[in-house]
């Protein structure tokens, strides 16, 4: 929990003694720089470039300033689908903040008991789903909750809750938050073991201090810990947030591109696809698609500088 | 929580380049893109080898992607250079864009393209009818598949008229001991292509209504399609428990598992059903109103085969091509996917006493394709895609007939202005 705060030097000592051109920070940055230009700065610019394009029946490109994002903002036809997938997507981040984090806090802190046996078990099987290929959650899912084959109902029945099972991915109400709880499943591990990694970071004396003064565990944890991995707590906020509006997979998987019932998994991620790469017998748009991965990266942007301008500055952190 | 798309279009590319590379390795190969992955064993073992038979020095290597992903996917390795020598084309609009863009070879001089009914060519014709596009293979016919041996302990018999295909359902409903009519909405499509597409033409007469809607002469509002929806919307007490969530390959074993007792098919069905199911299956054409009405079937143009512009082997693709026109393939053909009936004019003796009953509904009822794809198909919204989600909307309830319609309508004359009235 050191304070970020770097210790400047003196200009002189990096350019050296004579006040030479620094060339080793140069040859240093050089490769970095180079492979992140050319796989990432480059097609980013290179998409921004192209969503400012237009294709006629041809394939031939022209100008067309800022058509698509007007289109895409006001044009019913896709403007509809737009709003709602970003409404979905919303949905989708905000059932993991609050169901995701939190059960991952809770475990981990739980985890980080000083007298919990068979820690490291519990620790690799909650971890596990973590490590699967998506295409196999999504599968195993979707075998799980199908009504002709899956057991969920089956278990459901045996202890007495057969009625309350319904075929949860069919259904537009339900399907959205059914894929986000399997995705809570699926992704519990990662901020977990960040979780567990900080508190473990907590020094022993604080805990026992609080322990000597009187306190009791929740006391701890509440007034002890949780106020020390606020900074952690709030990487795994911004990780969470770019993870789901970046997400695709799962949503792909499991209900196709289409996203059904009648777009009501739809997410920015699926809705770029279909986009962009086109579906059945609509053909894709890579000039509209451009623009809605455009829209997708300003929209992460934004959500990252909001964390770090408005809640990261304000988090104390506290040298141990 | 780090779920990018660079990771999977990374994966996707390599899978790609490794497809392309191995198809390179011999000089004569041909690989052939289809949606058809369900024949990919047919191929392989039967049309392949008897085409090889005759053509020494040309192999071919049939390649298929899942259908709902065949059109994007085939436009992406277009675009990218690393697509097939031979292309599997789609009906109508959707092969035209690709043949304007100069991905598809004119094919109009190959030898034997007069063995095709102007009919059979006009899916992949240019507007003008001068350029050929496509060899076209195969056309698939839409009715209902039904289990025999559920049919016969009961004492029940196909239907001919809709009340008597309710009063069917009813029976099988009551006897409780399987699902009367099996197909599911998760997938959409089917609501659409073996739902409305499959008892529409009774209702808006086949080609006459196709073609008074391309007219504008008739919309989706008109009686007959919202007729259809609704006949949709009846269909749902009769569904399997759970039939929102359940996807095509379910239906597909359910109905061989023989825990259905009518399947709303395609005959493309056959083959598959056959290899599966261990009980005897009929099939009816989709009931008419009214005893003695006439009756109309979607007898739907489905697969063409078209040329690759930057092919390698020109030469090797002609050739197979031509011997797509042969009475050889033909026959080989409609008997090795039974379900699938040749485009051409050779007599062929279908075998399959299932896929010839679906054959024989030609001669007693009238034919028409599927009325989202001649020229309606070419803009956006698309309205095969819309028509999937609100066939499937109106079976799971959440949209009603008279809606549908609306919504269809809405989208079709958001972009289309029927030519002359």
């Amino acid at each position: 929990m050191a304070s970020t705060q770097t210790a400047e030097l003196p200009r002189a000592q990096i350019a050296g003694r004579r006040g030479r051109f620094p060339w080793h920070v140069v040859v240093f940055l050089a490769p970095a720089t180079l492979i992140y230009t050319v796989f990432m700065v480059y097609p980013l610019l290179d998409s921004l470039r192209l969503s400012l394009f237009t294709r006629d029946e041809a394939g031939v490109e022209s100008f067309a300033g800022l058509a698509n994002y007007a289109a895409l903002f006001f044009d019913p036809q896709w403007s509809d689908r737009f709003w709602n997938a970003l409404g979905n997507n919303v949905l989708f981040f905000a059932v993991h903040m609050l169901v995701q984090n939190p059960i991952a806090i809770g475990l981990a802190a739980l985890l980080a008991l000083p007298n919990l046996r068979f820690t490291n078990t519990y620790r690799t099987l909650m971890f596990t789903p973590t490590l699967l290929s998506v295409v196999i959650i999504g599968f195993i899912w979707k075998l799980i909750l199908s009504p002709t084959w899956g057991v969920a109902k089956s278990m459901l029945g045996t202890v007495g809750l057969g009625s309350l099972f319904a075929p949860w991915l069919g259904q537009e109400h339900s399907a959205l938050i059914t894929l986000a709880l399997v995705s809570v499943w699926q992704w519990v591990g990662m901020p977990l073991l960040l979780t567990y990694a900080a508190l473990l970071n907590i020094p022993d004396s604080l805990t026992e201090a609080a322990r000597v003064d009187g306190a009791g565990q929740m006391t701890i944890f509440w007034r002890i810990k949780l106020p020390l991995i606020w900074p952690t707590i709030g990487m795994v906020t911004i990780l969470t947030f770019v993870g789901n509006f970046n997400a695709f997979d799962l949503i792909y998987v499991a209900q196709g591109a289409l996203a059904g019932p009648n777009f009501a998994t739809d997410i920015l991620g699926t809705f770029f696809y279909r986009t962009f790469f086109g579906f059945q017998l609509q053909l894709g748009d890579p000039t509209m698609g451009a623009a809605v991965a455009t829209i997708m990266f300003l929209i992460i942007l934004a959500g990252v500088m909001t964390y770090f301008y408005l809640v990261q500055r304000r988090l104390q952190r506290y040298e141990l | 929580m780090s779920h990018s798309f660079l990771r999977g279009a990374f994966l996707a590319g390599a899978a790609l380049v490794a497809v392309s590379s191995q198809a390179m390795a011999a000089d004569a190969t041909l690989t052939i893109e289809s949606w058809r992955n369900d024949d990919l064993k047919v191929w392989q073992d039967t049309i392949i080898p008897a085409f090889e038979k005759t053509h020494p020095g040309i192999k071919v290597v049939f390649s298929p992607t899942a259908p709902t992903e065949y059109n994007a996917a085939l436009n992406a390795k277009l675009e990218g250079g690393t697509a097939g020598d031979l292309i599997s084309c789609r009906p109508f609009d959707t092969s035209l864009a690709l043949f304007q863009k100069g991905y598809l070879a004119p094919v109009t001089d190959l030898k034997g393209m007069d063995t095709f009914s102007d009919v059979a060519k006009s899916a992949w014709i240019t507007d003008d009818g001068k350029s050929l596009f496509c060899v076209p293979m195969a056309s698939v016919i839409h009715g209902f598949l039904y289990n025999k041996s559920v049919f016969e302990s009961e004492g029940l018999t196909p239907p001919k008229t809709e009340a008597e295909f309710y009063a069917l359902l009813d029976k099988i409903k009551a006897k409780g001991e399987v699902a009367p009519l099996d197909i599911g909405t998760k997938d959409q499509w089917e609501a659409a292509t073996m739902g409305f597409q499959n008892i529409g033409p009774n209702l808006w007469k086949g080609e006459e209504g196709r073609k008074a809607l391309i007219a504008g002469k008739e919309k989706f509002t008109d009686k007959p399609y919202v007729e259809a929806f609704e006949e949709l919307a009846k269909w749902k007490p009769y569904l399997p428990e759970g039939y929102e969530a359940q996807a095509y390959p379910d239906s597909q074993n359910l109905f061989t598992l023989g825990r259905a007792a009518i399947y709303p098919a395609g005959s493309w069905d056959i083959a598959a059903f056959n290899a599966q199911a261990d009980f005897k299956m009929g099939a009816f054409p989709p009931p008419v109103e009214k005893a003695g009405d006439k009756c109309y079937i979607s007898d739907h143009t489905d697969i063409a085969l078209g040329m690759n512009t930057k092919t390698k082997n020109p030469e090797a693709a002609k050739a197979f091509l031509e011997w797509l026109a042969t009475p050889e393939f033909a026959d080989i053909y409609s008997n090795a996917l039974p379900g699938f009936y040749s485009l051409s004019n050779h007599p062929v003796t279908v075998k399959d006493p299932v896929a010839a009953e679906f054959l024989g509904w030609r001669k007693t009822c009238e034919s028409t394709i599927r009325n989202s794809y001649q020229i309606l198909g070419r803009g956006t919204p698309n309205l095969e895609n819309e028509l999937w989600n609100v066939s499937a909307q109106v079976m799971n309830g959440t949209l009603t007939a008279q809606q549908a319609a609306e919504q269809i309508q809405k989208g079709l004359d958001s972009w289309y202005k029927p030519a002359a009235k």
